[in-house]
């Protein structure tokens, strides 16, 4: 069971912001070719600099608590973590614009007036 | 001379920072929609990274960082996190106007 906890840790922040999107109606899964646009080119380059720097010795992981599986260095919890992050920041972001429309101001009027 | 994981913490804050102001011009640091969603959002990952570290899941190199924890996690999570999910969200807004721009493309956002 522990090795599964990084893995928990993960599927808890899914399951926590799932309500944002079907609930607050955040619209970010419902978006998924934009989400994932937005989301693979970031997650790809803090994946290299996690690579490197895992290779590099600056942090490591306890294989108690990890399912096992490794691509390269990095455990696979590890790459799913800059997936499950990003999905979670849009979800606040998307829920929080949807419950105060205002907040968009300046950068986001912008957009609306173009719509 | 600064750890090298602060270093680059440091970048990850910088190139938010520009994408959003001076790259993209996606302007989201100039919104309170921005700062009330980072907020809630450096939360948990309070709570996320407190575990990661808390437990040991990771563990890091004492030379390439400061030292100063938060919550267990080293003060440079923050940094990596907020690059992390600020380029995201930058992306995403990003790529949102061009498609309000750009119709031929847009995807089907109505609700």
């Amino acid at each position: 069971m522990q090795q599964l906890t990084y893995l928990a840790v993960l599927l808890a922040c899914l399951v926590l912001t799932a309500p944002l999107e079907f609930v607050i109606g955040a619209r970010v899964y419902r978006q998924g070719r934009r989400a994932a646009l937005a989301i693979l080119p970031v997650a790809t380059v803090f994946v290299l600099w996690d690579y490197l720097a895992t290779h590099a010795g600056w942090w490591w992981f306890d294989e108690q608590y990890l399912t096992g599986v490794f691509i390269g260095a990095l455990p696979w919890e590890e790459l799913m973590f800059f997936l499950v992050v990003p999905i979670c920041g849009l979800l606040t972001f998307e829920a929080v614009r949807r419950l105060r429309p205002r907040w968009a101001d300046a950068a986001a009027k912008d957009l609306e007036a173009k719509r | 001379m600064i750890g090298a994981y602060t270093a680059a913490a440091l970048v990850a804050i910088a190139a938010a920072v520009l994408m959003d102001l001076a790259v993209l011009r996606t302007r989201l640091l100039r919104t309170r929609l921005f700062w009330a969603s980072y907020a809630i959002v450096v939360f948990f990952q309070l709570i996320v990274n407190g575990i990661l570290t808390g437990l040991g899941i990771v563990q890091y190199d004492p030379d390439v960082i400061l030292g100063i924890r938060l919550v267990y996690a080293p003060i440079e999570d923050l940094g990596f996190g907020f690059g992390l999910v600020t380029l995201t969200l930058v992306m995403w807004t990003w790529l949102g106007r061009r498609a309000a721009t750009e119709p031929v493309d847009q995807e089907r956002t109505a609700s």
